[in-house]
């Protein structure tokens, strides 16, 4: 099989599958000349909010759950990413790949049962692709994600259906790390500038079979850019990003080793008073409750887990069971993006996103 | 006597003459055929290597050789109705230390992947190609250039050499054909093309009008949109006319066939005459007479189709592999076709040998079912069989048919009113044939002797006899005749031509091959300065899109061309020079056809992005570029498109110069991917490749000549069979075996003598129509006429000795048997 298309390009993934290239491609030039991420810079906004293309990766991962007025629920994630290869930075060309474009979405519909999902790959150039550095403002073709004032807007038009909504974001972003400085191994390099935008109030409509139905929800924005990453050793992650009804909200992570052993984790807990603290390593736990095996690729995947995480101690339970994404074919990865709700003690506490990899086999990229 | 049984078409009597016919036919079968194989393999080849980057495209742009400036991308991709669009920079890279070009095609592989999925091998790393340095080779290229992945691929750029690593191999449809990929920033960065594109392929949204959406938008000058379904049709449409050419050859071929099933079936029937008469006193009706005598004509038929078909698909493998698509005619560059066998075409083929067959046996088949039985049992009525001599009108009326079909003009661009005359005055010429050759043997002389006396009295006495072994001879001799002068002419005015379009005293080529090589302003500067060197004139080529339906036009950018237009240019009727600023444009006899221009016109040419005016000074002969040129001055080229290389020079050099030296020293200027020639080897290669060219032909007049020769042999030798009795009470009579030997030679030499002079005047007057009507009206070529004297003198003078000889053999073979017992058969 070749992989050429485009569609299947390894960046769309996920987002810490673009984290490995650097390790899974040896071409990268050496002469191109990465800035290191390092603590003690502030951010600032809106500059932020848009791209830094000396950096070699970045991305806008914004995930959700809309309802309709039927009350009907669904899942939604748009990714933007942006990768500088470091290749031809010196050629005029306005065509030189020096900064590439990646989008995915994906539907989660559990009436239909299964992920509808599109991607887009572009090297930016021509107007046609970019990624604007004044503020979020990121394009490929007729995808894009724009942010006026307090408004995220995006707009999709993929395969099987359209996006048209609105994230407003009223509270400031949501620093990830050391204020803004999130490690990600025990290398210090291995870090990434890191904010969140929990909490954006969405409306808008999705579009499928020509019928536009409005929704509304609730969604969580990631922006994350950075030049090296992470441990060799890591083989997998788990990632959840989550919006309580109390209007508090959670990001943690882990990074397993081949024997499931961890490698990194960490977080960051707002509670409903705008309070925040930074989860170190020990304070983030991850305890499998419910295997799925996926019928097709026979890889068994938690997708519902118990998560203790900075005093919080939490259930996720999915949207449905099918949100894996098999990219196998073409890049030899599978994982796991889906819609879960949050249980505390029983009772429905909020909306978020789980992200799971390395459980059919260890990521090899 | 088989009575039930006859001999099937006399096969046992007659082998040679059966196996003739069949082979006659089977040989225009097996030349059509092979024409519409290779073509139409090449065809699918071109189409191919369009869809290769096209891939699902609903519409393709594009313009000059060169390519056109990249800003039109953004503007075609941001219309609502351009679902995907993929740019791509094709460039002719001159392979390092190689004559020849590999095409490379320069993609941006996230857009060219949407369109044409599948593009890289497994194992190729889609990332590795988004480098400067690596390109990806199609398993061909790789072949061709004995390299693999890891190794480096050498090219010229400009004068200089770039090196480019092999990152891998094509796969799907870029796989086939020799092809090379690589980025399309790097492409332009690489070969020096900045801010270019060659073509846009685009796939629209679903429900698209297509056309409408074309003719919206309104494209800059020079740029146009082809459906890439129709790639495989402008390459069809490239080679038509040559095409054409050899199908009817193929025809000829099969008419030739059809003569001689004729004259084989004549014959035969005159021979079975008596046992077809016998047949039908036994019952036999005239309509079975008929049919028989149509089967053994069917049968004939079916052998030479097959036999033909088979051939035809030998030569189609082997003329692919040595001439490649184009049949040598240079059209196709690089592409090695798989051969493409359709039944249709096999049918269609096929069938015409056994129509020509069919056609061939009706006459004998008509005149032996028509024979009067009791008439017919007596003996001496064999030569009654042709003896009449028809009515002269239908011929004659045929060969003012011709007369008037050469005046008309051509049908869609080809000339088939032409090739229609040629046929009208070949049969017209067949038809009166028995009175050409009564009044030719009656203006012969008589020389005194009883025997020669003899030979011409039975001659004269029964011209449509000698007729019918004459057909087939008249037809192969005026084929070989014409060809031959058209030839000649071709070949004469183009040797006249190369030694008008030369005047310097040195060329200098920056490349061998392709695109990728050019001079630059400051290696022009040191040409210029160079040691030994007075003069220099730089050449900038391009290849211009003007009539999207037609294929490109050279655009040739040249110092000085205001110099001595008349006697540089080889000039064509009547020069009108501009009397404003309009700058002067010069055009080629092609391009005059093609964009239906005289001078004192204006043609509007799309030279950087926009449409400059030109004032048509003058028309001029071009053997070079079948396509069309047009001459303008180098500095209006530059001012116009702020494009100052150059592709070759012309060099004079000083009175005192050592050439050697010379040569050395722009070695030196300008590195070793430079060709340097002198105009004498410039000549003889063009002679060469002109020669290669027209192989086929020269392969097709032997052809024709053989079968020729063999079907007058073996006419001859048929009739002295069926006059085995006058032989006979011509030895009762006391004349010896060696007189009637002798006898027979003469009759050959006669007829033979016959025969070429109405085949050369047939065949001269078929030149004219051919230089004038068809050459003219296929190619846009105008010639002198050549009579190539020496050669044609020979070839009679071999036909006269032939047709001789054979006819002293097959008397020869006719008088081993009982001759004298032979009048006994009178009962």
């Amino acid at each position: 099989m070749s992989v050429i298309r485009p569609d299947l390009l390894p960046f769309s993934i996920s987002r810490r599958t673009l984290l490995f290239a650097p390790l899974a491609l040896p071409l990268v030039a050496f002469a191109a000349d990465y800035p290191t991420v390092r603590a003690g810079v502030p951010l600032r906004f809106p500059r932020d909010h848009g791209a830094h293309p000396a950096f070699r990766t970045e991305w806008w991962y914004l995930t959700g759950w809309l309802r309709d007025d039927a009350g009907h629920e669904s899942g939604v994630q748009i990714t933007f990413f942006r990768h500088r290869p470091g290749l031809q930075e010196a050629n005029p060309s306005r065509f030189a790949p020096t900064q590439l474009l990646f989008a995915h979405v994906a539907l989660a519909d559990a009436v239909r049962g299964r992920l509808l999902h599109d991607q887009r790959a572009a090297r930016a150039g021509f107007d046609l692709a970019r990624a604007g550095e004044a503020t979020t403002d990121v394009h490929i073709g007729d995808w894009s994600l724009v942010l006026a004032g307090t408004r995220y807007r995006a707009r999709i038009d993929a395969r099987e259906f359209q996006l048209d909504l609105v994230f407003d974001g009223v509270e400031p972003p949501l620093l990830q790390g050391d204020r803004g400085y999130s490690r990600k191994g025990p290398n210090p390099e291995q870090a990434s500038y890191y904010y969140s935008r929990p909490q954006l109030r969405v409306t808008g409509s999705v579009t499928s079979n020509g019928a536009a139905v409005p929704v509304q929800g609730r969604a969580w924005l990631d922006h994350e850019w950075s030049s090296e990453y992470l441990a060799s050793n890591a083989a997998g992650w788990d990632w959840v990003g989550l919006n309580f009804d109390d209007g508090g909200a959670l990001m943690a992570f882990r990074m397993r080793d081949q024997a499931g052993g961890l490698v990194w984790a960490g977080g960051t807990r707002r509670d409903a008073a705008g309070n925040i603290t930074t989860l170190a390593a020990t304070d983030v736990r991850f305890e499998p409750l419910r295997w799925w095996r996926s019928p097709r690729s026979g890889a068994t995947w938690p997708v519902a887990m118990r998560i203790r995480a900075g005093g919080l101690d939490l259930e996720v339970q999915p949207l449905m069971n099918d949100q894996e994404l098999d990219s196998r074919a073409s890049v030899g990865t599978i994982y796991w993006e889906g819609a879960v709700r949050i249980l505390v003690a029983g009772g429905d506490a909020g909306r978020g996103y789980l992200e799971l990899t390395g459980y059919l086999r260890p990521m090899k990229l | 006597m088989q009575l039930c049984r006859p001999d099937p078409l006399g096969a046992r009597q007659f082998p040679g003459r059966v196996a003739i016919s069949v082979l006659a036919i089977a040989l225009g079968v097996a030349l059509g055929f092979a024409v519409q194989i290779i073509n139409a393999s090449a065809v699918g080849e071109m189409a191919q290597a369009a869809r290769v980057l096209s891939g699902d495209a609903d519409l393709t742009l594009r313009g000059a050789r060169e390519g056109f400036d990249e800003s039109l991308y953004p503007l075609v991709a941001r219309w609502p109705a351009v679902a995907a669009i993929s740019p791509a920079l094709e460039v002719e890279a001159r392979v390092a230390g190689r004559d020849e070009a590999l095409t490379i095609v320069g993609v941006d592989l996230f857009r060219a992947g949407q369109l044409q999925p599948g593009l890289l091998a497994e194992g190729v790393d889609a990332f590795d190609l988004l480098r400067e340095d690596t390109v990806l080779l199609s398993p061909a290229a790789m072949a061709w250039l004995g390299i693999g992945r890891g190794d480096l691929l050498r090219v010229q750029v400009g004068l200089a050499l770039r090196s480019l690593r092999v990152a891998g191999a094509l796969a799907g449809e870029a796989a086939r054909g020799r092809r090379g990929l690589m980025d399309i920033g790097a492409a332009q960065w690489v070969f020096d093309r900045p801010g270019r594109i060659t073509r846009l392929d685009l796939r629209l949204v679903p429900g698209t009008d297509v056309d409408a959406f074309a003719a919206a938008l309104r494209l800059p000058p020079g740029i146009a949109t082809e459906r890439p379904q129709a790639a495989g049709a402008a390459s069809a449409r490239m080679t038509r006319a040559y095409r054409v050419n050899l199908d009817v050859l193929a025809l000829v071929a099969l008419f030739t066939g059809g003569l001689l099933v004729f004259s084989t079936q004549a014959l035969s029937v005159a021979r079975r005459r008596a046992q077809i008469a016998l047949l039908r006193v036994t019952g036999f009706t005239r309509r079975q007479i008929l049919l028989l005598m149509l089967w053994e004509g069917l049968v004939l038929g079916i052998a030479g189709a097959i036999l033909g078909l088979l051939g035809g698909a030998g030569i189609a493998a082997i003329g692919l592999r040595v001439f490649g698509g184009d049949l040598g005619a240079g059209f196709f560059r690089g592409t090695i076709p798989a051969l493409q066998v359709s039944a249709t075409t096999a049918l269609t083929f096929g069938g015409l040998g056994v129509v020509a067959a069919l056609l061939g046996s009706l006459g004998p088949a008509l005149e032996a079912a028509r024979a009067a039985p009791a008439l017919a049992l007596k003996s001496g009525d064999d030569a009654r069989a042709f003896g009449a001599l028809g009515a002269a009108w239908p011929g004659a009326s045929l060969l003012a048919v011709g007369a008037v079909l050469t005046q008309l003009p051509p049908l869609g661009g080809l000339p088939i009113a032409g090739y229609f005359a040629i046929a009208a005055m070949l049969l017209g010429t067949i038809l009166l044939l028995p009175r050409f050759t009564a009044i030719l043997l009656a203006i012969l002389p008589s020389p005194p002797g009883s025997l020669t006396t003899l030979v011409l009295t039975r001659l004269r006495a029964y011209p449509a006899q000698a007729a019918v072994s004459l057909a087939a001879i008249v037809a192969a001799v005026s084929l070989m005749v014409s060809m031959a002068i058209m030839v000649a002419s071709f070949r004469d005015s183009l040797a006249t031509w190369l030694e008008a379009i030369l005047p310097a005293d040195l060329y200098l080529r920056s490349a061998v091959a392709g695109d990728s090589g050019f001079i630059g302003p400051d290696d022009q500067a040191r040409i210029h300065a160079g040691k030994g060197i007075a003069r220099v004139e730089f050449l900038r080529w391009q290849q211009l899109l003007i009539d999207p339906a037609q294929p490109r036009v050279t655009l040739l950018a040249r110092d000085g061309v205001a110099i001595d237009p008349e006697r540089r240019l080889m000039l064509i009727g009547d020069v009108v020079r501009s009397r404003d600023a309009t700058p002067e444009v010069w055009i080629s006899e092609p391009a005059a056809a093609i964009l239906h221009l005289t001078p004192g016109a204006t043609l509007d040419l799309p030279l950087g992005g926009t449409a400059k005016r030109f004032h048509v000074a003058g028309v001029w002969r071009d053997y070079a570029r079948q396509n069309g040129a047009v001459l303008i001055d180098r500095s209006v080229y530059a001012a116009a498109t702020g494009d100052r290389r150059a592709n070759d020079a012309g060099l004079w050099l000083a009175p005192d110069a050592d050439r050697a030296a010379v040569k050395a020293a722009l070695r030196a200027i300008a590195g070793e991917g430079i060709e340097l020639a002198e105009p004498g080897d410039i000549r003889a290669l063009s002679l060469r490749i002109f020669d290669r060219t027209f192989a086929v032909t020269y392969a097709l007049e032997v052809a024709a000549v053989l079968i020729g020769l063999v079907g007058l042999s073996s006419a001859i030798g048929g009739q002295v069979l069926a006059r085995r009795r006058e032989f006979g009470v011509l030895r009762h009579l006391g004349i010896t075996r060696r007189q009637i030997g002798a006898m027979l030679a003469l009759e050959g030499l006669a007829v033979s003598a016959v025969g070429l002079t109405v085949g050369s005047a047939l065949g001269l007057v078929m030149s004219l129509v051919l230089i004038h009507v068809v050459n003219r009206q296929s190619f846009h070529l105008g010639m002198e006429l050549h009579i190539p004297v020496l050669p044609l003198a020979s070839f009679a003078l071999a036909m006269l000795a032939l047709g001789t000889l054979t006819a002293a053999i097959g008397g020869r073979r006719a008088m081993t048997g009982d001759v004298v017992r032979a009048v006994r058969e009178d009962w």
